[in-house]
């Protein structure tokens, strides 16, 4: 039977769910993992809700339809929470992870499935002690690599590079690599 | 690009459109003329930062529209040149009049269609009613289950539509969004082995060897435009037997074969399922399952549409008990979709009694499943006993 780990990001057009799908798609690939990453194009326009997919297994990658049943979903804000239900097709042991200053129990009165397994992180505002920018999808990673375990925050790290490198300044990478740390060490359950 | 790509047997992740552009850069034509349209834009995108940076030698021809596109590339071609383009949907119908100019003047300008609706109303996403339209204007037909094969067949149908025996234009296909826009691992060759797999461009009767004049286009009537077509109509069996041997060439140079059409667990099977494209790639995991259960299913995907591989489809297709064609167009007008007919006439053309059940699917980029595939193959059961359709065509994921 196949190892595949599934992965759904919720965010809002800008906030950068296409680029952490491919992020931690190419660290999984770093790992040896096979890997497919996609965003779901609707109307694409800033601030709409939007949906970005990857999924990582052992065995070659032939299913191109959405994710439905998610081992990970990670919500880049928390104000996605009133307008659609992040949990859909998660088990009780699925990893939830959220964006937001607010705690875990109040995240969880929004959840149509409360039972998963919720962890949240300020990572807007990592984001903009590291970064300068309010973009949340490094620190979420970092988040990631915390609660479930994978991927490596080295991958992840090595991910920025190969996704960023050509675009971004070394400084600029450097505060994506402390974005990854800091979320890793305040992620909470 | 980056470093890894270069690198032999490295795996790179890669968008579809970013791949497509990659083996153009690696290729090198001498030009280029395209208008970009979503969701094929970022292959025009990137290969035009290419030019810009000075990576390849090609003359990028910025023009204002597709039917001016497809017009310089047949100048282009014409003159000497080897040359490529990209398109998906409304621009490929922009297109129309001059591709069949170009398959007249067997000129073998390669072109990437990213396949996506034809309005109206409008529409991005992924179906193929652009390239089905586009089935008899003269051009081979390509289509990619994944990112690695829209690669490798680019690069393949450069040598396809330049054979001399061939000299066609050739489309390669891949599903728009589902794999232009999807981000996987997939081996990019070493630039010099592509370009020695393609070798240099030889034209034939080039316009520009002005020590030998021609005229090309001329006014052709009764008296001799049905020879010319006659002999056009040879250059497809040329073109079959073409993407054969290429493919297997190409197997020999970088470990993957392809031919005409692929074989899935076929040899046995009681049920199969014929399909192009991505979904290819979701069935074979539906078939595995099946075998798991004890069913006895199997699959057959076209990677060519065009020259139709009937002979080889009714030879693969012998000794089913019942199949399913999966069409992602309309035929308006027609009594099933576009693959069904071809399929269905190939196996009465061979001899072959077989019931074939005709499903449209995915229209506008409706999501296909797993769940519709198992409801496909669970069909086929019934119409092995029936002997034919219950309904002339069904649709799969339909609010009705």
């Amino acid at each position: 039977m196949a190892q595949l780990t599934e992965i759904r990001f919720h965010g809002r057009g800008g906030q950068g769910a296409k680029t952490a799908g491919y992020i931690l798609a190419v660290a999984a690939a770093e790992e040896g993992w096979n890997i497919n990453a996609f965003p779901e194009y609707g109307a694409e326009r800033r601030g709409a809700p939007m949906r970005s997919y990857v999924r990582i297994s052992d065995a070659p990658i032939r299913l191109r339809s959405s994710v439905k049943h998610p081992d990970i979903v990670a919500v880049l804000d928390d104000s996605l929470l009133a307008v659609e239900n992040v949990t859909e097709g998660m088990d009780d042991d699925d990893i939830l992870i959220v964006n937001t200053d607010k705690s875990p129990d109040e995240i969880r009165k929004q959840l149509a499935n409360p039972n998963v397994k919720l962890y949240v992180v300020d990572a807007t505002q990592v984001a903009m002690d590291t970064i300068g920018r309010p973009i949340p999808n490094t620190p979420m990673l970092g988040a990631m690599a915390k609660a479930a375990g994978m991927p490596q925050l080295q991958s992840l790290k090595d991910a920025v590079d190969v996704r960023l490198g050509g675009k971004l300044s070394q400084a600029a990478i450097e505060s994506n690599y402390a974005a990854l740390e800091r979320a890793y060490e305040e992620v909470t359950q | 690009m980056s470093e890894v790509a270069e690198v032999r047997g490295n795996r790179v992740a890669l968008e579809g459109n970013e791949a497509v552009a990659e083996a153009m850069r690696q290729i090198n034509p001498d030009v280029v003329a395209a208008y970009p349209i979503t969701p094929s834009t970022e292959i025009v995108q990137t290969f035009a930062q290419f030019v810009a940076d000075g990576e390849v030698d090609t003359n990028f021809v910025a023009v204002e529209s597709e039917h001016s596109a497809m017009s310089a590339c047949l100048a282009a071609a014409v003159a000497g040149g080897r040359v490529m383009n990209a398109t998906s949907a409304n621009g490929l119908a922009l297109m129309w009049e001059i591709l069949y100019i170009v398959s007249s003047l067997r000129q073998p300008v390669i072109l990437t269609v990213v396949n996506r609706a034809l309005s109206g109303n409008i529409n991005i996403h992924c179906d193929h009613s652009d390239t089905m339209g586009a089935r008899d204007a003269g051009w081979v037909q390509l289509y990619a289950e994944d990112v690695q094969e829209a690669y490798d067949n680019l690069i393949q149908a450069v040598c396809i539509g330049e054979n001399m025996d061939v000299r066609l234009p050739v489309m390669s296909c891949l599903d728009g969004f589902i794999l232009s826009h999807s981000y996987e691992l997939l081996t990019v060759e070493p630039d010099e082995e592509v370009q020695e797999f393609v070798g240099p461009y030889k034209p034939d009767n080039p316009m520009l060897d002005i020590e030998n004049p021609k005229t090309f286009g001329p006014l052709d009537l009764y008296d001799y435009y049905f020879e010319h077509k006659r002999s056009q109509m040879e250059a497809y069996p040329a073109a079959k037997q073409a993407i054969i041997d290429e493919g297997k060439r190409f197997g020999e140079a970088f470990g993957r074969e392809y031919g005409l059409l692929e074989e899935f667990m076929l040899d046995d099977a009681e049920f199969a399922v014929v399909a192009m494209g991505s979904t290819c790639g979701m069935i074979r995991d539906v078939v595995e399952d099946l075998r798991e259960k004890g069913v006895k299913a199997g699959m057959l995907k076209l990677r060519a549409f065009r020259p139709f591989p009937a002979e080889e489809v009714a030879a693969a297709l012998d000794g089913c008990g019942a199949i399913a064609v999966l069409d992602r167009a309309a035929s308006f007008g027609a009594h099933a979709g576009p693959l069904y007919a071809e399929v269905t006439s190939a196996l009465y053309s061979y001899g072959k009694q077989i019931p074939v059940n005709n499903y449209i699917y995915g229209l506008g980029g409706r999501e296909i499943l797993p769940d519709h595939l198992q409801q496909v193959y669970g069909d086929l059961q019934q119409l092995a006993d029936a002997g034919q359709p219950a309904e002339p065509v069904s649709f799969l994921g339909l609010r009705e």
